[in-house]
């Protein structure tokens, strides 16, 4: 991942924390999608920790215009570069609340009109920029500062919104899962993406140090335990279908939960073994939905 | 060749000139005539553009900030609360010098809905950075589009441009119309040379955002780029008018005003009423005139001061309100008169579509005459009870 192509094009000395997921996940899209390749940002963690006028990370062209519009920005450029004979690729950033919440119109008409573009999302689980508040990617039970566990909450109410199924449900050719935690599955999903005429989804789970509450060092380790626990599935749809899922020798969902501040309600001051069943219950309805389970021969 | 033309069918014809090469546009009443007859021309090859069929006027005009970004000229038109939804993206593409040329068919903002006429839309995003011109007639609304993007595109001033005229009373009016040809507009806006775009080869990066360190001198350099508008629109409308005849010369027009006492400051399809006006009072012995502005913004101070200069009463009429405040053409026409002893009158006037007349602009008058300004025009009494 180190590859020296990659250092080149998400250069160093942007200001994202140590460990910040959403930079290796940038780091790793662009070497995939290579020089080639427009990238619309929303605004969010990544522009901001990248752009600081007058300096930038990136080495292939850029452009940030709102938090909300980066697929119609992508729209426009996609005709016009149609319009001019040009080939580069178009990708569209965003994290999780500008893809699954505030942008949500823009990317649901830009893929209904089948613009050849990728979109990926950064998948922080929380609007992190503005400081840890719930968006519609936060899991089950996470305390974020507008959905704080409390006296009679235990966090965020509502689990994630399943977006790749409604993108693909959109007619998308190519909608896709990953993880920074799996940067050749990452660069696999991402050059396909590319390659794949109309508009492709792909979700990074990118787990945040910051608003997730776990040190900095661990950014891979929890994102290996969110697919080995069966919390975020690892798959690949294709025109609807999913014909690809990671399958895993689950772990208990406790083993992820209790290593982030987020979820600490659960365990301290008490366990509080009714949620911690209903995170299990998630996990295990992915596990059946998805197939992911890997039967050991006893 | 003067051709009888719907208002909106003649700007069509005329954006279709300008050859723009992405168009991204939603429906919204009094605009869809030019819309549809765009997606028509592009459907038919009559223009070499890629329509995009946004699902908002927030996509609309995020679309054709991207593609302006990668290098086309680019077009799009709303009104009302479509100008309302682009709001946010207004000030981006001014704040990115992106030369988006949009055309704002006046109406009215809700609530209460109203489709009907007004310039409370393009009024209220007076400080957004674009460009603001105004037309009094069809003819007008198709030639200041050729003139909007040759400024717009200037890279003495990269900025966006509304050419604004008013819902139905032009959009869906019939009048004769000298159409230029594509030769004549090819001669007048030479194709669009980006200043710099969004390109793999010479990668650059577009919006990033600026710490206090930085911001106030990016919206000084914008201010800075609206100053050098106030020249170079004039220069623009003077090779037009040296090529076809028709003079734009001027941010502002004057109308009988060089031996006036009372001068009316209007903007936009009014003006043709007044001038009507005008001719009936000169008529009656009463030495009124007109001030049209043609920009809005920049706001021509100099030309108002000059053109105002010797008359006793000043009246404006406002067709937007800043509710808590005054009409916007007032506020600003005042600012301009500034240290000189002429009173300036504001009538808030025909908001929403309200039909103005002859006899209310001679009505106007005598109550600037009179001394009785700062007042809405035409308040129906019984509906307030």
């Amino acid at each position: 991942m180190n590859d020296e192509a990659a250092c080149v094009l998400f250069d160093s000395g942007h200001r994202a924390c140590g460990g910040c997921a959403a930079a290796m996940a940038a780091r790793l899209i662009l070497d995939a999608a290579g020089k080639d390749t427009i990238v619309v940002s929303s605004t969010g963690c990544m522009e901001v920790f990248s752009t600081p006028y007058p300096e930038t990370a990136w080495n292939v062209p850029w452009i940030h215009s709102l938090f909300e519009n980066n697929s119609a920005v992508a729209s426009g450029i996609v005709a016009s570069l149609a319009k001019q004979g040009r080939k580069e690729k178009v990708i569209a950033l965003g994290g999780d609340g500008a893809t699954f919440d505030i942008g949500m119109l823009c990317l649901s008409g830009a893929f209904e009109r089948g613009h050849d573009f990728t979109y990926i999302c950064y998948d922080n689980e929380a609007y992190m920029n503005t400081g840890i508040q719930r968006s519609g990617a936060t899991p089950y039970d996470a305390s974020t500062t507008t959905s704080p566990a409390g006296s009679c909450s235990s966090g965020n109410p509502r689990p994630k919104k399943d977006l790749p199924a409604i993108l693909a449900a959109h007619g998308a050719p190519y909608v896709a899962t990953t993880s920074i935690a799996y940067p050749p599955d990452l660069k696999k999903k991402v050059e396909k993406a590319v390659r794949t005429p109309g508009p492709c989804y792909i979700q990074i789970h990118a787990p945040c140090c910051t608003g997730w509450g776990f040190e900095g060092e661990k950014s891979i380790a929890i994102g290996k335990l969110a697919i080995e626990t069966g919390l975020f599935v690892l798959y690949e749809m294709e025109n609807g279908v999913v014909t690809r899922v990671k399958k895993v020798v689950r772990k208990p969902v406790e083993e992820y939960l209790i290593e982030q501040k987020r979820f600490r309600h659960l365990f301290k001051p008490r366990r509080n073994e009714a949620e911690i069943a209903k995170i299990q219950a998630i996990a295990d309805r992915n596990a059946e939905k998805f197939g992911i389970d890997i039967k050991l021969k006893k | 060749m003067l051709e009888i033309m719907e208002g909106s069918h003649a700007v069509a014809e005329a954006v279709g000139y300008c050859r723009p090469q992405v168009i991204a546009a939603y429906p919204i009443t009094p605009q869809t005539h030019i819309v549809e007859a765009l997606a028509d021309m592009a459907a038919n090859c009559k223009i070499d553009a890629e329509y995009i069929t946004v699902e908002s006027e927030f996509s609309a005009l995020s679309a054709c900030l991207g593609a302006s970004a990668a290098g086309s000229r680019v077009y799009s038109a709303t009104t009302s609360q479509g100008l309302a939804l682009m709001f946010e993206v207004c000030f981006n593409c001014a704040g990115m010098r992106l030369p988006v040329v949009m055309s704002i068919v006046n109406r009215a903002l809700g609530a209460p809905l109203s489709i009907w006429n007004d310039q409370q839309d393009s009024i209220s995003l007076r400080d957004s950075g674009w460009l603001q011109l105004y037309a009094e007639d069809n003819q007008e609304a198709t030639d200041l589009h050729y003139l909007a993007y040759r400024v717009a595109e200037d890279h003495r001033i990269l900025l966006p441009a509304f050419v604004c005229f008013d819902g139905f009373i032009l959009s869906h009016t019939y009048e004769p119309v000298d159409m230029l040809t594509q030769e004549q507009v090819d001669g007048f806006l030479p194709p669009f040379r980006p200043y710099q775009k969004l390109d793999a080869a010479d990668p650059i990066s577009f919006g990033l955002f600026a710490s206090p360190d930085y911001y106030m001198e990016f919206r000084y350099a914008i201010d800075q780029a609206m100053n050098r508008a106030r020249t170079v629109i004039p220069e623009a409308g003077k090779v037009f008018s040296e090529m076809f005849g028709r003079d734009y010369s001027g941010l502002v027009e004057e109308y009988r005003l060089d031996d006036a006492d009372c001068a009316i400051v209007a903007m936009g399809s009014i003006c043709g009423t007044v001038k009507d006006a005008i001719d009936d009072m000169r008529n009656e012995g009463k030495k009124v005139g007109l001030l049209k502005l043609r920009a809005f913004r920049p706001f021509p101070v100099n030309e108002v001061q000059k053109a105002l200069k010797g008359v006793s009463t000043v009246a404006v009429l406002d067709k937007n309100i800043s509710l808590g405040s005054k009409g916007a053409v007032a506020l600003e026409v005042r600012d301009a008169l500034y240290g000189t002893q002429i009173p300036v009158h504001d009538f808030i006037i025909a908001l929403g579509g309200r039909d103005v007349r002859k006899k209310d602009i001679a009505a106007v008058v005598a109550h600037a005459e009179a001394g009785k300004g700062d007042t809405y025009y035409g308040l129906r009494e019984e509906v307030l009870k």
